[in-house]
């Protein structure tokens, strides 16, 4: 890279970003390597999602901007898949799949522990926002149903009781 | 240009190759049942009133999006349809909150047009009652979600047309709702050029005039069929 290019490649990143904030100094660079397609709109937005915890308004509107697409069209999108949250999420999060499988072989009474324990309902996070609880419709994981995501990780035959032990995990943090 | 030849509802009728069997019907004066489907802009299908029967295959065809072909034999009307268009126009009622005595749209509603049609004298489903919202932030227009069928009309007028894609649907299931920009109020949207043409589109009285109090809110369709073909047909 000549003097010059570095300069103006400083010059680009410090223009977006008068906040300094280098998460979007990273997503900028996601959207390049997908060239700015618009199609790669699903992509964009997980990696907005993983970089800030969730999916704010001024964050829609910046990928909508740079994507060249409606801010209502990356709406739209940001509001179909349950995977996206544009709310703020707990610090550790729990899904309990309820697909047809997953159901048959006793997902309700998984959901019933977790709301028990941590006394919330699916879509929403403890006070202390130590969990956010959500349910998923099917996670392509049948063949070990039931199955649970805890921070991203599929954990399949789940029982009550294992259900519970993870959450103490997560909620006795606090104490 | 290739010319097909079908019959529909035992006529004979003849129609260019990239036409839908909508457009071949509504050439032979065939009346088909729509409501998502607007001239002037693209089909999507949506609302499944405009299914026919095509002889051959047990499944139903919304003739909107159909293309025509050889020796297609179509029934736009028989018992079966005419059960199934009743339903629809049901759901529909029962799933927003269309009260057509304080309606801005009555008498000028194409959802009350097909209820009427399909000797809708009651809803035979559970009314859902949603919790709706009404939007009068916009100075010239109101937004009231109660009548909203979720036809997507005002979404493509706004995008074909007009160009600045104000509307799109956003949740989906029973959530599903159209949004103005990031889901903000109408009258704080960056996009909308208040151009109007959302209001002429939508068929129920979901989008109105501010001002307009019961019965007032009559659309132009013509006028969004006009602005999409005129200047392709020379009428400036
Ligand atoms: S008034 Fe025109 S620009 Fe505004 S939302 Fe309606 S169609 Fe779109
Ligand atoms: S506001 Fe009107 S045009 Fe738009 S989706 Fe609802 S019913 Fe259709
Ligand atoms: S139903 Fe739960 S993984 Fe398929
Ligand atoms: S008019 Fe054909 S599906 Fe709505």
């Amino acid at each position: 890279m000549t003097t010059r290019q570095q300069i103006r490649s400083t010059k680009g990143v410090s223009l977006k970003h008068p906040s300094g904030d280098k998460r979007f100094q990273i997503l900028d660079a996601t959207m390049k390597r997908h060239q700015y397609q618009q199609d790669a709109l699903i992509e964009i937005l997980h990696k907005a999602q993983e970089l800030f915890g969730y999916l704010e308004n001024d964050l829609l509107l910046y990928v909508a901007h740079s994507l060249k697409l409606p801010p209502s069209r990356v709406y739209g999108v940001a509001t179909f898949y349950h995977l996206f949250s544009l709310a703020p999420k707990g610090i550790h999060r729990c899904v309990v799949c309820t697909g047809t499988a997953c159901y048959v072989k006793g997902a309700a009474a998984l959901l019933a522990a977790v709301e028990q324990s941590a006394q919330i309902h699916a879509g929403e996070t403890t006070a202390d926002n130590q969990l956010s609880l959500s349910i998923a419709r099917c996670l392509g994981a049948c063949g070990i149903a039931p199955a649970v995501v805890f921070d991203g990780t599929v954990c399949g035959h789940q029982t009550p009781e294992l259900v519970g032990d993870r959450l103490k995990e997560y909620l006795g943090k606090e104490q | 240009m290739a010319v097909k030849t079908l019959t529909i509802d035992d006529r004979l009728v003849s129609a260019r190759e990239e036409e839908t069997v909508l457009d071949a019907a509504r050439e032979a004066g065939i009346h088909i049942p729509t409501l998502c489907y607007l001239e002037g802009v693209s089909e999507v299908g949506a609302c499944r009133l405009c299914l026919v029967e095509v002889a051959g295959s047990s499944k139903l065809q919304p003739a909107c999006v159909t293309k025509v072909a050889e020796g297609m034999e179509i029934q736009t009307n028989t018992d079966r349809l005419q059960n199934y268009r009743r339903i629809i126009v049901e759901m529909l009622f029962a799933e927003g909150n269309h009260v057509c005595s304080v309606c801005v749209a009555n008498g000028n509603c194409e959802l009350q047009d097909l209820a009427i049609e399909m000797g809708m004298d009651h809803v035979r489903l559970e009314y859902q009652f949603p919790d709706r919202q009404v939007d009068l932030s916009h100075d010239r227009f109101g937004m009231d979600h109660n009548r909203c069928v979720l036809c997507t009309r005002c979404v493509r007028v706004c995008d074909e047309l007009e160009g600045v894609h104000t509307w799109d649907m956003a949740g989906r299931g029973s959530q599903s709702h159209v949004i103005t920009d990031l889901n903000q109020p109408w009258g704080t949207s960056q996009t909308c050029t208040s151009c109007g043409k959302c209001v002429e589109a939508c068929p129920t009285g979901a989008i109105f005039h501010q001002g307009s109090s019961v019965g007032e809110m009559v659309h132009d369709r013509a006028r969004i069929e006009f602005i999409a073909t005129a200047r392709q047909k020379q009428q400036w």
